[in-house]
């Protein structure tokens, strides 16, 4: 009986996508699905031949090769030939917080300030942007979304890509206040000298050094208070300030934007001061970590890299920028894929496949887009790998999810079946065959 | 010091490359060839001889002094031809008029760019360097062979059609009429822009050819009783118009939307342009089947989208649609970074649409031929063909292959076996300042390199 309903569904769902629909997106599936037959990626428990995955809801119920789990009330998926994953995370990008970035009144990452930790992605993340579905149809089902520009942009979040509000979407709203590293030099406009830029340097600093003490005097004044506010006048409230209190107490991590050599050199000591030793450090970018590689690993802070840029000094190797995660990684250096996209988020497999092809290798690239970040952002309870009462986040792929010869074939986000369609999907279906008419 | 050691070594290595476009031989044994234009040969050989391609077949057998690579388990295919690159170019847009059909790029090459060596990492062997896409009427684009490590003309692809660059929509009418205050403003004076220079141009032929014969006319007229015709000058602006109007140079115009598309299609069958390519080309896909009935070619980015307004209603299947519809497409770079991969660019079509592989490989090599009038020539293996090819470590639409070799006429330019870190040819004294400082986490995407140069132009 169940089994006939949801072939009336998925008929149902056919038929939608092949006339003119009134609503952009399908509905999802959702409940008791189980996924037979397939190989199962589990990341943190090897890899399953034959294996069965069965959604409860929101949850994984369970993970293994007992196909007589799998009870009459549960959809099945056929998967055999097929694979399955945990869905991506991408701990770098600006999605949800741009539309087009030549538009700037669609742009919505860079508040006016230098120091603004009162900033929140989650408050301008667009659930409806049109480059959501292109993501999450490609796998990638969590993204860090980052403010940029000035010294402090605010608060990163991280979001997954199914829902109708920010609220339903959100996992963390401070998932880290983003610093970007003041550089001893900037690219194109910078100072003139060294001396010039030093000067500048120390400045920047110096702000930064008078913003976190202030913060940490902030917290103490106003935890003390609320601890016992007998007798005690209420301190004012400063929103910059209170927005800080988490990240003084290693709560909310600081992702750090740095990149070259002797800026990542600079973050590095200015981690290991010990008013800084508190401070949960992310540093993100990191173009030029496989320099300073050992440093890295030393100060124990987890790296967000990319691999599809130039490479970054007019004779570095080819091979640079595609070598460098696994150079941080043979250091042992905890190590994030992303992208930094915006519109192209759905490219993290492939920024992936290049660290995989070039000495990480499939097995770690695939946890440097999973299970790390899961863990360097504190969700790995929740997100990162396919192993019982995790959030069921997911996909099937026809092969290799790095290769651009496999197909994602169906991306679950906490337990809905997403309709695999997209602008660029239906635009497709449109105009394939433009000019045919119905039968 | 250490720049001087380099230096010195550069001149050793490319003395022998620095005489003029070189030839080489080579025999590549036991590979799984990627013809293009004839299937896939397993277990294959190729021989080159002096920069051409003699054999294509198996059991071939090297002639006395010929290199001979064991190519076992490698995949041997065409060098790969982005038909649109800015790679190394000295200037890039010449923004201060809506046409500037007498420029060129022939001057504006940098052979020394380092990253012309990047580009020959990834399997590239040719490209079109183009002018920017500010003016409706741009510059002529030249064709070059990436044979890094020898002069400007060296660089140039010999006998490849000539071309220009066209551009509609957003970028000439901000720069001009948004930047500038003048025409166009809108598609709307894009379209006039074109149609009253080719007017132009055309009455200056006459009046010119006109002059010319008046002019013989007097000059041979020894009683010299006559009144001397009033000159006509001679503008070089003009000519290049007309040698568009008479197919001697190729169009390849910078174009999104399918509205401009059709427009420029319209202007072009009423003055008989033909064999043009729209670049770009976000919203070709919307009007497949108009393009293919005006054997129009596209040149598209894989998946490049929203990035402004423009291209906002795009699709990364649509080199998809446009194969399907039977438009000769290719996949472009247009990026010094997309450049160095263009074969994973190319696989995007398979996966964004299903794209046939064997098509999905012409995209990157003898469609882009077809489109800069090189297929006789580059584009596919095929015996009388150029020297030009890669040697890859696995399927070139794998994104765990390599490129091992890169060969141009026959000529080794890369080897990722001796592949030394600091390919520079020219040290770069900004160097130490450069690498002192840059963050990038998160590097939004506003314009495509067609827009080099220009901005200091926008007022805003």
């Amino acid at each position: 009986m169940k089994s006939k309903k949801w072939n009336l569904v998925l008929a149902l769902l056919l038929i939608a996508s092949f006339t003119v629909q009134a609503q952009i997106t399908d509905k999802p599936n959702f409940g008791k699905i189980a996924i037979v037959d397939a190989t199962i990626h589990t990341v943190t428990d090897g890899t399953i031949k034959n294996g069965v995955i069965m959604l409860d809801g929101e949850k994984i119920g369970y993970v293994g090769t007992d196909r007589l789990k799998v009870s009459d009330e549960y959809h099945i998926i056929q998967a055999s030939g097929k694979h399955v994953y945990p869905g991506f995370m991408d701990s770098g990008t600006s999605l949800g917080l741009v539309e087009i970035n030549a538009v700037a009144v669609t742009v919505d990452n860079r508040e006016v300030g230098n120091m603004n930790p009162n900033m929140f992605a989650f408050t301008a993340f667009n659930p409806h942007s049109v480059s959501i579905p292109v993501t999450r149809v490609s796998g990638v089902t969590h993204v860090i979304t980052a403010p940029q520009g000035g010294l402090v942009s605010g608060q990163a979040a991280l979001m997954d890509l199914w829902g109708y509000s920010p609220d339903s979407m959100a996992i963390d709203i401070t998932a880290g206040i983003v610093l970007n590293w003041p550089s001893i030099r900037s690219r194109g406009r910078g100072p003139r000298n060294l001396e010039q830029a030093e000067k500048r340097y120390k400045e920047a600093i110096r702000n930064l050094n008078k913003l976190l003490d202030n913060a940490r005097f902030y917290e103490q004044m106003m935890s003390e208070y609320e601890a016992d506010a007998f007798e005690k006048i209420k301190p004012e409230k400063n929103q910059q300030l209170q927005t800080m209190r988490a990240l003084v107490k290693g709560e909310t991590p600081l992702i750090i934007a740095v990149s070259s050599e002797k800026d990542i050199l600079n973050a590095i000591e200015w981690a290991l001061h010990e008013d800084n030793i508190p401070l949960n450090i992310i540093f993100a970018g990191v173009e030029e970590g496989w320099r300073v590689a050992e440093q890295i690993a030393k100060a124990e802070i987890p790296c967000l890299v990319s691999t599809l840029y130039t490479p970054v000094r007019s004779y570095d190797h080819i091979h640079r920028p595609y070598e460098n995660p696994s150079a941080l990684l043979k250091a042992g250096v905890k190590v994030a894929i992303m992208t930094g996209e915006v519109e192209n988020v759905r490219n993290l497999p492939f920024n992936a496949g290049y660290a995989a092809a070039y000495g990480m290798g499939t097995e770690e690239a695939i946890k440097a887009v999973t299970i790390n970040p899961a863990e360097i952002f504190g969700v790995s309870s929740l997100l990162g790998s396919l192993e019982e009462g995790k959030q069921a986040n997911l996909f099937i792929s026809s092969g290799d999810p790095f290769e651009p010869l496999s197909q994602i074939e169906q991306v679950f986000i906490k337990g809905y079946q997403i309709p695999m369609d997209s602008r660029h999907t239906q635009l497709f279906e449109e105009f394939l065959d433009r000019d045919a008419t119905q039968e | 010091m250490k720049n001087i050691v380099n230096m010195l070594l550069f001149l050793v290595v490319f003395s022998v490359g620095s005489l003029a476009q070189e030839k080489g031989s080579v025999l590549i044994q036991n590979a799984t060839l990627m013809t293009i234009t004839d299937g896939i040969i397993e277990n294959g050989d190729v021989l080159i001889v002096d920069g051409v391609i003699t054999g294509i077949g198996t059991d071939l057998s090297a002639p006395i002094g010929v290199e001979v690579v064991n190519g076992t388990g490698k995949y041997v295919m065409p060098g790969i031809i982005d038909a649109h690159s800015h790679l190394n170019t000295v200037s890039t847009n010449e923004a201060r008029n809506p046409v500037t059909a007498e420029v060129t790029m022939e001057e504006s090459i940098n052979p020394n760019s380092v990253s012309i060596y990047r580009a020959v990492a990834g399997g590239v062997t040719s490209i079109h360097l183009m002018h920017g896409s500010a003016n409706v009427i741009g510059g002529q684009g030249e064709t070059l062979k990436l044979r890094y490590g020898v002069s400007q003309d060296e660089m140039r692809f010999a006998d490849a059609k000539r071309t220009i660059k066209f551009a509609l929509g957003e970028n000439p009418t901000r720069v001009h009429g948004q930047g500038n205050g003048i025409q166009p403003r809108t598609r709307m004076g894009v379209e006039q822009i074109i149609r009253s220079h080719f007017d132009e141009a055309l009455d200056y032929r006459v009046r010119r050819e006109a002059y010319l014969v008046a002019k013989e006319a007097y000059e041979g007229d020894r009683r010299g009783r006559r009144v001397p015709p009033v000159p006509v000058a001679k503008n070089l602006r003009y000519d290049v118009l007309n040698d568009i109007i008479d197919g001697e140079i190729l169009v390849h115009c910078h174009s999104y939307r399918a509205d401009e598309i059709l427009m420029l299609m319209r202007v072009f069958n009423e003055y008989g342009i033909k064999n043009y390519t729209f670049q770009h080309a976000n919203e070709a896909f919307k009007v497949a089947p108009e393009i293919a009935k005006n054997s129009a070619y596209t040149s598209v980015f894989a998946d490049w989208w929203a990035y402004k307004f423009e291209v906002y209603y795009s699709t990364a299947y649509n080199a998809t649609i446009l194969n399907k519809n039977g438009v000769t497409n290719s996949i472009n770079s247009d990026s010094n970074e997309l450049i160095r991969h263009l074969n994973h660019e190319a696989a995007k079509t398979v996966r964004y649409g299903e794209t046939s592989e064997a098509d999905a490989l012409k995209m990157i090599t003898i469609n882009p031929a077809i489109q800069l009038g090189i297929d006789k020539m580059v584009g596919s293996l095929e015996v009388g063909k150029h020297g030009d090819i890669a040697i890859w470590s696995g399927h070139p639409l794998s994104i765990y292959s390599k490129v091992q070799q890169t060969y141009i006429d026959g000529k080794k330019y890369f080897d990722m076996l001796t592949d030394p870190a600091d390919m520079r040819i020219d040290v770069d004294s900004d160097d130490s300042y450069r690498e002192a400082g840059f963050n990038t986490f998160i590097q939004g995407r506003e314009e495509d390199a067609c827009m080099s140069d220009v901005f200091q132009f926008i007022k805003q």
